[in-house]
C-alpha cells in the first residue's frame, strides 16, 4: 500500500543509499584528548565547553561497559576504530538552496523538505555530524521561539543553555552518556517562551552518511512555564557491513505547567549500535511525554525516562520496539517520583521477529515520604516465531502508604489459526502476519499523531513482508 | 466445469484417514446441504478445500471451475473466489472488522490500485443493513469477545462483502437462536444466485427449513452414504443418522 501522508519518511529501504561526500573537516578514526580538542576547535567551542568535554573524556575511559547486566554485543563496538566528527563545515543554512547540493539530494530523496512545507513548524536536518538546515516558520520565530542546533544555541543563548545543559542527565549518567558529553555535535536546541504553544510540530531527521561513523547529536529542549510543544525525530543510515554508533543525549525540562511530547521513530540499518540517553524534568503541573517506536539497529539500548521533581506532575512513556531476525531491543522507561500527587503512565509494547530479542527494563520509585503517587505499567510482548525471545524486568519499588502502583505483563504469539483465517479472507502470509501485528500496538498507536501512526504502520507492513516468507 | 468439484478425496490427520474416498460436485448457482453427525469429518472437509495446512490429503483433488485448488495457497484460493465460513471462526485482536475487510478487499485489488473508501463504506453499511448488525460493529476487533451468534453473524457479513463464487458454510447455524437463525438464513439467501455455489454444511435439518438446499449429502465417518434432493433431509430427520449409518457401508457416488 502506498501513502502520501508519510510524516518522516524513514522507510529503509528509502534510506539505504549513500552518496559520496567531501568532507572538509575530519577527526580522523579512534578517540583522545587530540580528537576531542579538534572538535572544539572546529567548533569553536568556549572555554566552559571544551573543559567539560575533556572532563567527559575521563569520565568515559574510567567507566566500564555495563555488560553485567546488558548484552555482551556491546563488546562489538570498537571504540578506536569509529570516526568521531565528520562534516563539511559548521554553520547550518535556513534555506535549502544553500544546503551543499551533495548533502541536499540526500533529504531532497529522504523526502524532507516537501513536508516541511506540509505540517510542520520547524525543521532540523543533521547530516553525519553537524546540522545542514535549520529552519522555523516565521510566525513561530516571532513568538520568541528558538530553534537551533545545539553549537549555535551554546553561543548564542548561553543564558538558558548553560543554566540547563547536562543537569537532567549528568556526564556521568552512564558510559554513553559521558562519551556523548565529549564529542556532541549537532542536535537541536528549544526553547519555548512561557505561555507559547506550538501548535505544529518542530523536526529534527538524523542521518548518517558516513562508514564507520559515530553520530553524537546533543538535544535539549525547555518548554517554559505553561509552554507547549510537540517535537519529532526521525533517523535513517545507510547499510554498511561495519558498526555505526548512534549515541545521543536527550535532556527535556518542562517548567511549571508546561506540556512537552517528543515523538521519536527511528528506523536504523542492522549494522547500528544504538544507545540513547533520554531524560526529561518536569516541574510542578507539567506533563512529559515521551513517544518511542525503535525499528531496525542491531542493538538498541533506550530507556527514557521523567523525573517528577514538581507536584502533580506527570510523566509518560509509550514505546513500540520491534526486533527483527539478529536484532535486539533493550528498551524501556524510568519514572522517578519525587514529589507528591505525581502520576506517571508506561505502556510498552514490543515485536519479536524470527531470531529478533526485545527487552523491557522499567525503573518506577516512590520514595516513601511521598503522598498519592501512582504508576501504571502495561508491558506486552508478541512473538512472531517460535525462535524468537522477549524478557522483562520491570523493577518498581513503590512505597508509602498512599501510592497506588498497577503492573500488567502479557505474552503472547500470533497463531497459525488466526494466519490461516486471513488468510482464507485473501491476505497473504506477510499481510496477515503485518495487520495482526498492526492489531497488536494499534490501541496505542491510536494514541499517536494521525501523520505518525500511518508513518509506523506502513513501517510494520515493510518489515514484516520483508521477515515472511 | 463452473463448479466446485471434490474427486476421490482422502484426508488423514497422523494415521488416522477422516475423509475416505469423497466425492462431491457443487455446481455454480447450486447450493448443496450435507449433513452428518459429529466427527464424521465435516469441518476436516471444509478446511481442506479451503487449504489449512494441518490436514495431509493423501489422494485425490479438489477443482473450483477446473483449476487444482491443491496447488494454490490458501489466500490464493480465497482471492480466486473461495469463502469458508468457519464453524470455529478465529479472533483477530486489535484489528477492527472494518479494517479487517477492508484489507480483504485491497488484496484483491490489481497492484497499485486503491480500494475507493466511500464505496467500500457504502457496501459495507448495506450488507450490514441487511444482517441486522448495529453500526458500532465494525469497529470491534474481529470475533473478539464476540457471543456465538455476533461470529455467525460476522461470517456471513464478510461473506457479503467479499462476493465468492464459492461458499463452504460450516455450521453456520450452531449456536443461533431462531431470530438469529432467521436473518443469517435471510442474508445467505440473498446472496444466491446464478454466481454462486454454496456447500452449506450442517447438524441440523432446522436451518434447511429456512435455507432451502437444492441437493443434500449425507456424510457418515468421512464418506458420503446417501444424495439425494431437499426431501432426504426431512426422512433424516424422522430416521436420524443411525439408520442411515447402517447404509454406511454402501457408499453411494454424488
Ligand atoms: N486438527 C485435528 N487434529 C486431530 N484430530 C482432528 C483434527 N481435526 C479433526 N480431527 C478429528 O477428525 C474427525 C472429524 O472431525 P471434524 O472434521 O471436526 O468433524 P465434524 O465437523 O463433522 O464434526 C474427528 O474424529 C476429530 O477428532
Ligand atoms: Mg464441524
Amino acid at each position: 500500500m502506498k501513502t502520501d501522508t508519510s510524516a518522516v519518511n524513514i522507510d529503509r529501504d528509502v534510506g539505504d543509499f549513500h552518496y559520496k561526500v567531501e568532507y572538509g573537516y575530519d577527526a580522523g578514526v579512534g578517540l583522545d584528548e587530540r580528537v576531542v580538542n579538534y572538535i572544539s576547535d572546529v567548533k569553536q567551542d568556549p572555554d566552559w565547553v571544551r573543559e567539560f568535554r575533556l572532563k567527559a573524556l575521563q569520565t568515559f575511559e574510567s567507566k566500564p561497559l555495563p555488560t553485567h547486566w546488558a548484552s555482551k554485543d556491546l563488546e562489538a563496538i570498537d571504540f578506536n576504530k569509529i570516526r568521531y566528527y565528520l562534516a563539511q563545515g559548521q554553520r547550518s543554512t535556513r534555506s535549502w538552496d544553500e544546503v551543499p547540493e551533495d548533502v541536499k539530494r540526500t533529504f531532497e530523496r529522504l523526502g524532507i523538505p516537501e513536508q516541511e512545507r506540509k505540517f510542520l513548524a520547524g525543521v532540523e536536518a543533521q547530516f553525519d555530524s553537524e546540522a545542514v538546515y535549520s529552519n522555523i516558520k516565521k510566525a513561530v520565530g516571532e513568538q520568541g521561539v528558538i530553534f537551533v542546533g545545539s553549537t549555535e544555541g551554546l553561543k548564542e543563548h548561553p543564558e538558558i543553555f548553560r543554566r540547563w545543559f547536562g543537569k537532567v542527565i549528568p556526564t556521568g549518567d552512564n558510559k554513553f552518556s559521558a562519551l556523548n558529553s565529549a564529542v556532541f555535535s549537532g542536535g537541536s536546541f528549544i526553547y519555548v517562551p512561557p505561555g507559547v504553544k506550538v501548535k505544529h510540530p518542530l523536526q529534527a531527521y538524523f542521518r548518517i552518511n558516513a562508514e564507520n561513523f559515530g553520530q553524537f547529536e546533543r538535544t535539549l529542549i525547555i518548554c517554559d512555564e505553561g509552554s507547549e510543544l510537540t517535537y519529532m525525530e526521525g533517523c535513517t543510515a545507510p547499510k554498511f557491513n561495519t558498526a555505526t554508533l548512534h549515541c545521543a543525549v536527550v535532556e527535556l525540562i518542562a517548567l511549571k505547567g508546561a506540556k512537552l511530547q517528543y515523538i521519536t521513530v527511528q528506523n536504523w540499518s542492522p549494522n547500528v549500535f544504538n544507545l540513547v540517553t533520554k531524560r526529561g524534568l518536569a516541574h510542578e503541573e507539567s506533563e512529559i511525554k515521551w513517544i518511542d517506536c525503535n525499528i531496525g539497529s542491531r542493538l538498541t539500548m533506550k530507556y527514557p525516562g521523567v523525573v517528577l521533581k514538581g507536584r502533580k506532575s506527570r510523566g509518560e512513556v509509550l514505546s513500540i520496539a520491534l526486533a527483527n531476525n539478529g536484532q535486539h531491543q533493550d528498551t524501556g522507561a524510568k519514572m522517578i517520583h519525587a514529589a507528591d500527587e505525581t502520576t506517571s503512565n508506561i505502556i510498552s509494547k514490543s515485536i519479536s521477529i524470527g531470531t529478533g530479542r526485545a527487552t523491557y527494563r522499567g525503573l518506577v520509585h516512590v520514595p516513601k515520604h511521598l503522598k498519592n503517587c501512582k504508576n501504571n505499567t502495561e508491558c506486552d510482548a508478541l512473538l512472531i516465531n517460535s525462535t524468537s525471545r522477549t524478557d522483562t524486568y520491570p523493577a518498581i519499588t513503590v512505597r508509602g502508604t498512599g501510592n497506588s502502583v498497577q503492573h500488567e505483563a502479557s505474552v503472547s504469539q500470533v497463531s497459525a489459526e488466526q494466519i490461516f483465517y486471513m488468510q482464507q479472507r485473501g491476505l497473504s502470509e506477510a499481510q496477515a502476519m503485518s495487520l495482526s501485528v498492526n492489531g497488536f500496538v494499534n490501541d496505542l498507536v491510536r494514541q499517536f499523531p494521525m501523520e505518525y501512526s500511518v508513518e509506523l504502520k506502513r513501517l510494520i507492513e515493510l518489515e514484516m513482508e520483508g521477515s515472511v516468507g | 466445469m463452473q463448479q466446485l468439484e471434490i474427486k476421490n478425496l482422502r484426508v488423514a490427520i497422523g494415521e488416522n484417514e477422516i475423509i475416505r474416498d469423497l466425492s462431491l460436485s457443487v455446481g455454480l448457482g447450486e447450493l448443496h446441504a450435507v449433513m452428518g453427525p459429529n466427527g464424521s469429518g465435516k469441518s476436516t472437509l471444509a478446511k481442506v478445500i479451503a487449504g489449512h495446512p494441518d490436514y495431509k490429503v493423501t489422494s485425490g483433488e479438489v477443482f473450483m471451475d477446473g483449476e487444482n485448488l491443491f496447488e494454490l495457497e490458501p489466500d490464493e484460493r480465497a482471492r480466486k473466489g473461495l469463502f469458508l465460513a468457519f464453524q470455529y471462526p478465529s479472533e483477530v485482536p486489535g484489528v477492527t472488522i472494518a479494517n479487517f475487510l477492508r484489507a480483504a478487499m485491497q488484496a484483491r485489488l490489481p497492484e497499485g490500485e486503491e480500494l475507493e473508501a466511500t464505496d467500500y463504506y457504502a457496501k459495507l453499511y448495506e450488507k450490514m443493513d441487511l444482517l441486522e448488525i448495529d453500526r458500532s460493529f465494525t469497529s470491534r476487533a474481529v470475533n473478539e469477545g464476540f457471543s456465538g451468534g455476533e461470529k455467525k453473524r460476522c461470517e456471513i457479513l464478510q461473506m457479503a462483502m467479499l462476493d465468492p463464487r464459492y461458499a463452504v458454510l460450516d455450521e453456520t447455524d450452531s449456536g443461533l437462536d431462531i431470530d438469529a437463525l432467521k436473518v443469517v438464513a435471510n442474508g445467505v439467501n440473498s446472496l444466491r444466485g446464478p454466481n454462486l455455489g454454496v456447500l452449506l454444511i450442517t447438524h441440523y435439518q432446522r436451518l434447511l427449513n429456512y435455507i432451502v438446499p437444492d441437493f443434500v449429502h449425507v456424510m457418515v465417518q468421512g464418506r458420503i452414504v446417501r444424495s439425494g434432493g431437499k426431501e432426504l433431509a426431512l426422512e433424516l430427520e424422522e430416521k436420524g443418522y443411525d439408520l442411515i449409518r447402517d447404509h454406511a457401508e454402501e457408499p453411494v457416488a454424488a
